[in-house]
């Protein structure tokens, strides 16, 4: 546990003498929301529509550039083998690099949306139900995309290749996540899709971290 | 006691031997013109059901007949991705190079099964719902199907230690694996929330008899053809990489 | 069932969807096989180049 919370802390660490990495990842997903009234129109009734699907792939596309620096940093210094060798079961260090992730790339998202949301003129209880959405789908999204980070460490063009892999595994938490915001907008009942990321959540916390873990041993040998 | 030692013993030394590169070369080298042959024989089973036993379709006239590629185009996608991601694990688990290969020969077929069952798929909406694409629950995860098997190729081509790649292919499509009953069950709820277009072509007219024969004979058809394509690259992945070793060098083929 | 050849092509008005989804079918299921003919014949190629460049090698050096 004390290993967990160690890798956390370094994670961390290392992010607030870089913040910059961070907040430019962050930046981008208040950018590419700006980005589709400026190309649709400024109609208030079509971009409350389109909320919901702007705002969750710009949060998808901004976690995949928060990936990249999961574990290409540590990889290219040699620490992550380091890593590996040491006594601690990888699993363990594998979530924590994940939990340091998700505080840094998909917390701020959960702030942040709201104030897109009222951009975007969605009411709010749909700005309640799109944190909470965010709050279960970005921890899914940071597990999930950290077997795409660990599969294309030190590949020609790996950061492009991640992104395609790992966009459609996804799918399911936007179709979920958006679709919960969606139908709270047109008054239908959203208990459905919060059982449903949760249980992806669920699923992903049970599986993804062994996952990575051995991703990252083929990798590194 | 001791026979049926031996015998098992006996067994189990060919089931691995098989499972070496150099003893599977001339193995599957004598398997693929069999497996074409069959796949004529069902091709011509099926084409001759398709256009000249089934009859026209009460609501979609003859238009209809693509059916007979795109049902068994995307059957095959779905089932190959299985197949693939088995050889994937099973070269994972035991550590062979050959099933890691039998994978990443499947792969290519695969895709251009996927591509089929699309492109089949636009043709058969357009004349009947009167647009290229609608975004049907079963198209649309055909479609991330494809994608799927695109990311799994580009991971294996940009690797270039071929053990490493193997292994990480296995990964990505034991993932893949797990993950496309989810794709498509949330692609159905999606589907079903946005009442989009309320057409889909996945209410195929009702099935006669003869409708399901020609299916099941264009899907062993393609069956056949994947077994035989798929031998006929694993064979030349057998060649590229193993290229070094002494049988290849000593094959007929190439030797000089 | 069909009348006529023409009648066979013409697919009761459906024929660019029917023939082109047959056509586009035919085309890539021989396009793979071709494909992997070619990338064998040059893999092959490569490999009895290699021989005799060895081949030239050793009588040069004796």
């Amino acid at each position: 546990m004390s290993a967990l919370l160690a890798m956390i802390r370094r994670d961390l660490l290392l992010v607030m003498r870089r913040k910059s990495e961070v907040l430019t990842a962050l930046f981008f997903f208040v950018v590419v929301t700006s980005l589709f009234p400026l190309g649709i129109g400024a109609d208030t009734a079509l971009l409350r529509k389109i909320a919901p699907g702007v705002i969750w792939v710009a949060a998808l596309l901004s976690t995949l550039l928060g990936l990249q620096r999961m574990f290409a940093a540590d990889y290219a210094d040699g620490a992550l083998e380091q890593i590996a060798l040491s006594p601690q079961p990888m699993v363990l260090l594998v979530s924590g690099k994940m939990i340091a992730h998700w505080m840094v790339c998909g917390l701020p998202l959960v702030i942040l949306a709201p104030i897109i949301g009222i951009q975007f003129d969605l009411d709010t209880s749909s700005l309640y139900i799109l944190m909470g959405t965010l709050l279960l789908g970005t921890p899914v999204l940071s597990l999930l995309g950290s077997i795409g980070a660990a599969l294309t460490l030190g590949v020609r063009g790996g950061s492009i290749l991640m992104s395609l892999l790992v966009l459609p595994l996804y799918i399911p938490v936007l179709i979920f996540g958006a679709g919960a915001v969606y139908a709270n907008s047109v008054g239908l009942d959203t208990s459905g899709h919060f059982s449903l990321l949760g249980a992806l959540l669920i699923l992903a916390l049970a599986f993804v971290p062994w996952v990575t873990a051995a991703a990252v041993k083929i990798a590194i040998e | 006691m001791t026979d049926t030692n031996n015998f098992d013993k006996n067994r189990l030394v060919n089931w691995f031997k098989l499972s070496s590169p150099s003893t599977f070369y001339p193995v599957a080298g004598k398997l693929i013109p069999l497996f074409w042959v069959l796949t004529a024989i069902f091709g011509l089973a099926g084409l001759w059901v398709s256009f000249f036993v089934a009859p026209v379709d009460a609501v979609q006239g003859q238009g209809y007949r693509i059916i007979f590629i795109h049902v068994p185009a995307s059957w095959m996608s779905m089932f190959i991705y299985l197949v693939m991601a088995a050889w994937a694990g099973l070269g994972l688990i035991f550590n062979t190079r050959l099933s890691a290969m039998m994978a990443q020969a499947l792969a290519p077929i695969g895709a251009w099964m996927a591509f089929l069952s699309l492109w089949t798929g636009a043709f058969w909406g357009k004349p009947m719902w009167g647009a290229w694409w609608v975004w049907d629950a079963r198209l649309t995860s055909e479609l991330i199907l494809l994608f799927l098997y695109l990311g799994f190729i580009a991971l294996q081509a940009s690797i270039d230690n071929p053990r490493r790649a193997d292994k990480a292919g296995a990964i990505l499509a034991l993932v893949g694996v797990v993950n496309v009953p989810i794709i498509y069950f949330s692609v159905k709820w999606w589907n079903t929330l946005h009442q989009g277009a309320s057409v889909s072509l996945t209410k195929a007219p009702a099935m006669a008899q003869t409708m399901l024969l020609g299916m099941l004979l264009m899907a062993l058809c393609f069956w056949m053809y994947t077994i035989a394509v798929g031998l006929m690259r694993v064979r030349a992945i057998i060649l590229e990489r193993e290229a070094h070793t002494d049988w290849v060098r000593q094959l007929d083929e190439v030797k000089v | 069932m069909w009348n006529s050849p023409a009648e066979f092509f013409a697919m009761g008005g459906y024929a660019l969807y029917v023939w082109c989804s047959f056509g586009v079918c035919l085309a890539v299921l021989l396009f793979e096989p071709l494909s992997i003919r070619a990338r064998n014949k040059a893999i092959i190629r490569r490999l009895k180049q290699e021989q005799l460049a060895e081949q030239f090698d050793k009588e040069g050096s004796q």
